[in-house]
């Protein structure tokens, strides 16, 4: 790309935020209720998690596994895709990181990681926002629940989810498993301050 | 139910076949395309952002109704790209829907550094259309392939007219040595009364090589009108036939006399039919078009 320099983010938009949140919206509603079974598996692994359950880095990557296949396949490959090309690579990059989950869950090796109180404490306020209070900043946006981002169905609360799980539960390679949430939230970061202009 | 949304469905009603049997309340300005001498609307339409819409049933089927009232107030140049996520498909789906008007004058543009052949074929496909009357090659991207692509394809009669794009006054330079070393019809740029670099060197060297000119973001991707909302429309746009500030900017753009068309992109009936008029009645003279411009750069 030539003369990269004279590029503002809001140049790489090529849809509008209301078609966005439309996309939202219809997702939601085709796949309710999913919603309270990914909260309810979310709730369970923080749970699980925090309270230091035996296994805790296996059964993590177990669930989270099927969730980024989920997420990659129904959100980006079949909905964001159609008005934003580059969602095809989110796809597949979301469906690597559910490899890599998997494998994470077969895998015996690797020694768990015990997080310190700071790391506990980033872990858990993650975690806590990913799995249970996201959908609420859609309401103090001032957007209807219709458009709220769950955890486990849109890609944002599930990085941050995901980020926050990997924190408490010390998971053996957790600096390679966390790259994709982490470029995948600066994507969704990057999309809503593009939807700023 | 807004004023306006009723008045958007009352012609829709009273006369569902209108494009069929178009009623032009006055004829736009038309303007020459110099290689040819075949003279089209001097207001189009764009689809970049507008039109990208994806699956969503309701939002595809007012970009219809966008283009209904485009062609019913005498509109022909609608312009589209590879790169614009759905929006091809969203046209060819909208024009199929109303009736496949023959005046449509069809700008899409390629956007690959290899492969060209195949992705104009698949634009056409999603279009729905037999060719295209105008193809570009996007922002220069491989330009040295693609140009020569588009001109065999007009050799071969699978294409009216060829050209190359540019946006937001990038590679001017580049630009101006295509525009004087390649036989192109168009070139695509980005002019407004704000954005005026293009007056300097492109504008006059189209008129002097013959080259048709398409002004993309009028408004500056709506950047603009916002700003404008701010302020009161002068007394003076009355004068040349203006009753809001689009019409203002696109009657600033289309009065040059080297601008063949300007592309607002819109997803409102309203501002569709807001923008033609645009292109009818009085035209800003010189003296005006400098007040213009010197206007909003105070704002």
């Amino acid at each position: 790309m030539s003369e990269w320099w004279t590029y503002r983010l809001s140049d790489f938009l090529m849809f509008s935020p209301s078609t966005y949140w439309r996309l939202v919206e219809h997702y939601n509603r085709d796949v309710w209720p999913l919603h309270f079974l990914t909260i309810a598996a979310g709730a369970i692994l923080l749970w699980w998690v925090a309270a230091q359950r035996p296994a805790a880095e296996t059964v993590v990557a177990a669930v989270l596994a099927p969730m980024w296949l989920w997420v990659g396949w129904a959100f980006h490959w079949q909905r964001y895709a159609p008005i934003n090309w580059a969602a095809v690579y989110l796809a597949m990059a979301f469906a690597l990181q559910a490899l890599l989950f998997a494998v994470a869950a077969l895998a015996k090796g690797g020694d768990v990681q015990p997080a310190g109180p700071l790391v506990r404490t980033c872990g858990l306020a993650l975690a806590a926002i990913g799995v249970l209070l996201y959908p609420l900043i859609a309401l103090a946006a001032g957007r209807p629940w219709s458009l709220s981002e769950v955890f486990g169905v849109m890609p944002g609360p599930t990085a941050m989810g995901t980020w926050g799980l990997l924190l408490l539960a010390g998971q053996p390679h957790r600096q390679w498993l966390a790259v994709i949430p982490a470029l995948a939230l600066l994507a969704e970061l990057a999309t809503r301050w593009a939807f700023q202009g | 139910m807004k004023r306006r949304t009723l008045l958007n469905l009352v012609p829709a009603l009273a006369c569902p076949g209108a494009i069929a049997q178009p009623t032009r309340r006055t004829a736009p300005l038309e303007k020459r395309i110099p290689s040819s001498g075949e003279e089209i609307p001097a207001v189009g339409l764009g689809s970049w952002i507008t039109f990208n819409v994806g699956n969503d049933r309701v939002a595809r089927a007012n970009c219809a109704e966008v283009m209904r009232n485009f062609f019913a107030a005498g509109g022909r140049l609608i312009d589209s790209s590879p790169m614009y996520g759905s929006s091809q498909g969203v046209i060819g789906e909208g024009l199929q829907k109303i009736g496949s008007p023959r005046q449509l004058f069809s700008a899409d543009k390629v956007w690959t550094s290899s492969g060209g052949a195949a992705q104009v074929e698949a634009s056409r496909n999603l279009w729905r259309v037999p060719r295209f009357d105008l193809l570009q090659v996007h922002n220069l991207l491989a330009w040295d392939k693609q140009l020569p692509l588009l001109q065999a394809m007009k050799a071969e009669g699978r294409v009216r007219y060829v050209g190359i794009t540019t946006s937001e006054g990038r590679r001017h330079r580049e630009i101006e040595e295509i525009m004087r070393g390649h036989r192109i019809d168009f070139v695509q740029l980005t002019y407004n009364p704000l954005d005026r670099e293009a007056e300097q060197r492109l504008l006059p060297l189209a008129r002097e090589r013959g080259i048709a000119v398409l002004a993309n973001r009028p408004f500056r991707e709506g950047a603009l009108l916002r700003d404008l909302r701010r302020h009161a429309l002068p007394a003076w746009a009355a004068e040349i036939g203006c009753a809001s500030w689009a019409q203002v900017v696109l009657k600033f753009i289309v009065s040059h006399p080297a601008v063949t068309c300007a592309i607002p992109a819109t997803s409102q009936v309203a501002h569709v039919r807001e923008n033609m008029a645009a292109a009818t009645g009085l035209m800003p003279e010189e003296a005006m078009r400098q007040h213009i411009a010197a206007h909003l750069a105070k704002l």
